[in-house]
């Protein structure tokens, strides 16, 4: 296949920070991320959207960085998981995957903390059927689920007032 | 394989009539490209045909959903998600928030759009259904007119609909003529979250002391399209549920879809999950 389309900038918002990003306007977001911004905490698991590796925010948004052509990305403020953590504090829900397990080889890891903080803004005290449902687009091929499950569950309890 | 990039170009026009012109002046030529759920995983599998692209994903003019006192009308860019929180929709037609919530994930349902799983024309799209029951009509725009059309009947063949290059699906309106009815939706995949369907089942009835009064029929994933069935309807319209009428209901059925083996599921076993699906309906408007 030929070179038909032309580079373009994009001008959006990275973990709060303005970046411009130059490619070809149908590369997916993913790659631009993690070649161009060099943020390779994103991963790419299936490439077509069935596994949540590649979770990020858009404007608050989660979604598939793989299945969102750069030139989309445009005016977006974007975060992935270098952005979750306040400078060298974790966030809650980072505390709680470490505490309880969550993590093991680490590839599915980026995209169900993003998936659970992205469910705990929307919902901050949710129902164990919402966390299933909340993470139901983010597969795990280690933990069996349950240590992930458990990471949500002690990070709402931790949010909660008075706990 | 995967694409080669670079030889896929795509373009944001800044308003409807901007892009409306352009399909116009070079028809055949740009697709239109919304929230990229299915278009990106062809992308990814060297299967994307078509080479120019138009993200319409900015237009305003195809968002919002609008209520009146006889419509709802639904922005062709409405996610699954902004289905699922809008208040009137969940109220007075919960088939369309059921579809919407069983289609894929969280992320997928922040941009996948309806007017998107109509114009991808998947047999196996779990709106459709929905959206046949409640006799949606389809507002379609181009450079130089505007057409009203039924979805029952858009449908043309496999993947084929009777939208044309020039054309885009500017809305979805639904009639608030079923609130009173009983809603029915169910969709029966290998697991509970991010399967394609291998049966989906939508309906609805209006049910006085026993009798249906009024109903409406449709599935997913067993023919071409996703379709009405109407041979069904037209013989539970007026009967009163014993389980003899069910039993001949279900013989209705199996006339009038035309279930595949393929990698999901296989004809015989789509055939009775769609008549079991009609009886656990039937039990439901029933109660």
């Amino acid at each position: 296949m030929r070179e038909t389309a032309r580079k373009i900038q994009v001008r959006c918002e990275i973990n709060g920070k303005p970046a411009t990003l130059e490619a070809y306007p149908m590369a997916r977001l993913l790659d631009v991320l993690r070649e161009q911004a060099g943020l390779t905490g994103t991963k790419e698991g299936c490439g077509e959207g069935e596994c949540g590796a590649c979770s990020i925010e858009m404007d608050g948004a989660l979604v598939n960085s793989c299945l969102v052509p750069v030139l989309q990305a445009e005016g977006a403020a974007i975060r992935t998981i270098e952005g979750i953590a306040n400078g060298t504090e974790l966030s809650a829900v980072q505390r709680a995957f470490i505490e309880c397990g969550g993590a093991q080889c680490g590839i599915c890891t980026p995209g169900m903390i993003l998936a659970a903080k992205n469910l705990l803004a929307r919902n901050p005290q949710p129902s164990e059927s919402e966390i299933r449902e909340g993470l139901a687009g983010n597969l795990c091929r280690c933990t069996g689920y349950t240590k992930i499950f458990e990471s949500v569950v002690a990070a709402c309890r931790a949010a909660r007032p008075g706990a | 394989m995967r694409s080669y990039v670079p030889g896929y170009e795509m373009e944001s026009p800044k308003t409807l009539v901007e892009a409306l012109e352009r399909m116009a002046r070079e028809s055949g030529m740009w697709k239109p490209f919304a929230g990229g759920t299915d278009l990106m995983v062809l992308l990814e599998a060297g299967k994307l045909a078509q080479r120019k692209f138009l993200s319409i994903w900015k237009l305003p003019e195809l968002r919002g959903i609008e209520v009146s006192s006889s419509h709802v009308t639904i922005g062709a860019l409405t996610t699954y998600s902004e289905v699922r929180r809008h208040e009137e929709l969940r109220r007075e037609f919960p088939l369309l928030g059921r579809a919407a919530a069983e289609t894929g994930s969280v992320a997928t349902q922040n941009r996948g759009t309806i007017g998107g799983n109509i114009a991808n024309a998947s047999p196996a799209a779990d709106t459709p259904p929905a959206l046949l029951v409640y006799d949606a009509e389809l507002e379609l725009v181009s450079s130089n007119e505007t057409r009203w059309v039924q979805y029952h009947g858009f449908w043309k063949g496999y993947k084929k609909i009777d939208l044309r290059d020039d054309e885009l699906i500017r809305s979805v309106r639904l009639a608030r003529t079923t609130n009173s009815w009983k809603h029915f939706y169910r969709k029966v995949g290998t697991r509970r979250a991010q399967a394609i369907s291998k049966v989906c089942f939508a309906g609805a009835a209006r049910v006085t002391e026993g009798k249906i009064e009024d109903v409406r029929i449709a599935l997913g994933s067993v023919a071409p399209a996703v379709l009405r069935a109407t041979e069904t309807e037209q013989f539970l319209r007026g009967e009163k549920l014993t389980a003899t009428v069910v039993r001949a209901a279900q013989q209705a059925l199996a006339r009038e879809i035309a279930p595949i083996d393929d990698m999901r599921s296989t004809a015989r076993y789509r055939l009775r999950v769609a008549q079991n699906l009609l009886a656990e309906f039937c039990q439901s408007i029933a109660a």
